[in-house]
């Protein structure tokens, strides 16, 4: 048996699916659903095994057409870089407010994406975002919590 | 029925829904054609405004978006020969020859026009096929609900999955363990929630919607290195030459539609077929009807090879909703995806939508039609134009897909956790694209995923916890028979050194 990244990915899965099963048996049922044909936790324990079965067999079973990515092709920089401008993003945009924290996400994933020309990322980042934040807060009535542009008043 | 076609285009032709349908197509249209970025994830973009309307209204968009997003992979086929999504790949075959002949007018019409007629025939047999199956579907009981759910499982992973069903087992079980997180529906005992308030309610399906396609497929273009642009830079958008399709031309073509648009729709009705494997076999058959001088053509521009698959994939495309709206059992991801924004709304698609909600019904119908006029008369005129979206740098192009994905996280619950989630989802949906581990079996299973768990609590409370439901009937063993012959036949695949 040849070990691949597949096998790996199939092994977490296996591990996932038997932690998923010890889960499952730890649910706290009422004692009068204890010796019911289906309780609450009935289903996720046969979703346990599932999980094994499918995952092992994947284990265990030769690859007709195993599938290797080349790491060297792949973009991993410019990948994390976007994930943790997310973060970023997902963590201010309650505090910082909308406006200011989607422009500057805006901002910085084109400019990490590899795009150079300024005009057109001020023009899709804050007045994009301004025109959007109009056509939902000003025309569609969807609530944009915003404490800053509250602050400064340009927000009810 | 026809009181019934009267609700349905009274509802459709409002003025609101009208444009809903425009709106839909148009959207559809644009997101479809970039290459990677499919129906599902339209729909899924969309999702979030849909919750601002009625049912109704929501679910037209959304039809809007699907056909547009069909429709918007043809034009990348066609013109950059990369398919927007794989029920368009076969439309590549033909269509992409002709346009380096500069006949790519000629190639978005014959493919607008017979979209049209397959899609057009393919409501006509849904018009009469639903009401006709909801009645049947009506003496379904919870174990056949049960079995038909495991079919349309093992089916979408048998077909959806290129030969890894494994894999895309692997993934339904995946959907099925998210959709078990939160408080138990009846119980109110909390699962898997590890004492986090913010899971009690269970993990969103848009948020889940979003994470495994919008922002994984973003994030796969970008790890991959893939720009869509780059292909578009290599032909002209904006001289596409003339639209006109000549006598001959619509002769050949009124012979592939009626033969192409009856295959779509019954492959479209099957559970996990789709428009990918109709298109394909649409193409197969066409190629063996045609006599031997044009069979030499396909592969090379012929009319009949870019119309045979573009009228079965609208045509598969109508008949999936056929299991969705009478069953309440999705065939494919897209209708799976629709399933999950209509239990957002508060309805329950199956046998007695056609009587509990006729307007919802009868309007999805009806506005399939009415986009297929949409895409028609607004979309071919304005495919020159609508084509430069392909020059859209991915440097513009991702960042706004993210955008809208965590928008739409945000609007729904204005909380950081649901951000976080489906950013760390996001990413292992990524990882398991790279090695091509399936995602519509994923969405599929979790949209299902608690109603396969009430239909089995049922079913084994009427049998008092004894799995003999499973062949008490003749319709469950039927449907139990498939489903081990589909999961054998697979197992013996893998097995099988010589497949």
């Amino acid at each position: 048996m040849k070990i691949n990244s597949v096998k790996i990915i199939s092994l977490l899965f296996f591990v996932l699916s038997a932690f998923y099963l010890y889960t499952a048996h730890q649910i706290q049922v009422f004692a009068f659903d204890e010796g019911a044909p289906f309780n609450a936790k009935t289903f996720p324990i046969y979703l346990g095994y599932a999980g094994m079965f499918f995952s092992g067999l994947k284990i265990v079973l030769p690859d007709r057409k195993p599938i290797e990515v080349d790491p060297t092709y792949l973009e991993f920089k410019k990948t994390i870089l976007l994930v943790l401008t997310m973060i970023v993003y997902g963590a201010t945009i309650l505090k910082v407010g909308f406006f200011l924290s989607t422009s500057l996400f805006l901002v910085f994933s084109y400019y990490f994406l590899g795009e150079r020309r300024w005009k057109y990322i001020i023009i899709f980042s804050f007045p994009f975002v301004a025109i959007f934040m109009y056509l939902l807060h000003g025309l569609l009535a969807v609530y944009l919590r915003d404490p800053l542009l509250k602050y400064i008043g340009i927000m009810g | 029925m026809i009181e019934g076609i009267l609700i349905g285009l009274k509802t459709a032709l409002s003025f609101q829904n009208l444009m809903m349908v425009m709106i839909g197509c148009f959207a559809g249209t644009i997101i479809g054609m970039l290459p990677g970025l499919g129906p599902m994830t339209a729909i899924a973009l969309m999702i979030p405004i849909t919750y601002g309307f009625d049912p109704a209204t929501g679910l037209i968009l959304m039809a809007g978006v699907y056909y547009g997003a069909v429709f918007g992979g043809s034009t990348s086929s066609i013109l950059i020969n990369a398919p927007g999504v794989p029920g368009t790949v076969a439309t590549s075959f033909d269509g992409y020859p002709m346009a380096q002949q500069g006949k790519a007018g000629k190639a978005l019409a014959i493919a607008a026009y017979s979209s049209f007629a397959g899609g057009t025939i393919s409501a006509i047999f849904l018009l009469f096929a639903a009401p006709s199956l909801s009645k049947v579907s009506l003496s379904f009981r919870s174990p056949d609900y049960f079995g038909l759910m495991i079919l349309g499982l093992t089916a979408v992973a048998a077909f959806s999955s290129k030969g890894n069903f494994l894999k895309a087992m692997m993934m339904c079980v995946l959907g099925l363990m998210l959709a078990s997180v939160g408080q138990d529906t009846l119980s109110d005992i909390p699962r898997f929630t590890f004492n986090n308030m913010n899971l009690s309610d269970g993990i969103s399906f848009v948020l889940v919607v979003m994470a495994t396609f919008a922002m994984s497929e973003a994030l796969t273009i970008i790890i991959k290195g893939n720009d869509p642009a780059k292909a578009a830079k290599q032909i002209s958008l904006t001289d596409l030459g003339s639209i006109k399709v000549n006598r001959e031309e619509t002769k050949q073509m009124a012979a592939t539609i009626p033969r192409s648009s009856i295959l779509g729709f019954i492959i479209g009705v099957l559970p996990g077929a789709g428009a990918t494997i109709a298109s394909f076999l649409a193409y197969g058959m066409e190629r063996n009807f045609v006599k031997s001088e044009e069979k030499e053509k396909f592969g090379k521009g012929s009319v009949q090879g870019l119309s045979a698959p573009e009228t079965a994939n609208n045509a598969a495309c109508s008949g999936s909703f056929v299991p969705l709206l009478t069953l309440g059992i999705p065939g494919s991801g897209t209708t799976a995806v629709m399933l999950g924004a209509l239990l957002g709304f508060g309805i329950q698609p199956g046998p007695r939508l056609y009587e509990t909600n006729p307007e919802i019904f009868w309007s999805v119908i009806m506005s399939m039609y009415i986009g297929m006029v949409v895409l028609l008369i607004l979309n071919l005129p304005l495919i020159p134009y609508i084509a430069r979206v392909l020059a859209v740098p991915r440097t513009f192009l991702i960042p706004m897909i993210l955008f809208f994905s965590v928008t739409g996280i945000y609007l729904m619950s204005f909380n950081n956790f649901d951000i976080f989630l489906m950013i760390g989802i996001a990413v292992i949906a990524t990882i398991l694209r790279l090695y091509d581990f399936p995602m519509p079996p994923l969405i599929l299973a979790f949209v299902l995923g608690g109603l396969m768990e009430e239909n089995l609590r049922r079913s084994l409370l009427i049998s008092d916890g004894s799995w003999s439901f499973l062949w008490d009937r003749p319709l469950t063993i039927c449907i139990m028979i498939s489903i081990l012959l589909i999961v054998g036949w697979q197992i013996y695949k893998s097995f099988s050194p010589k497949n």
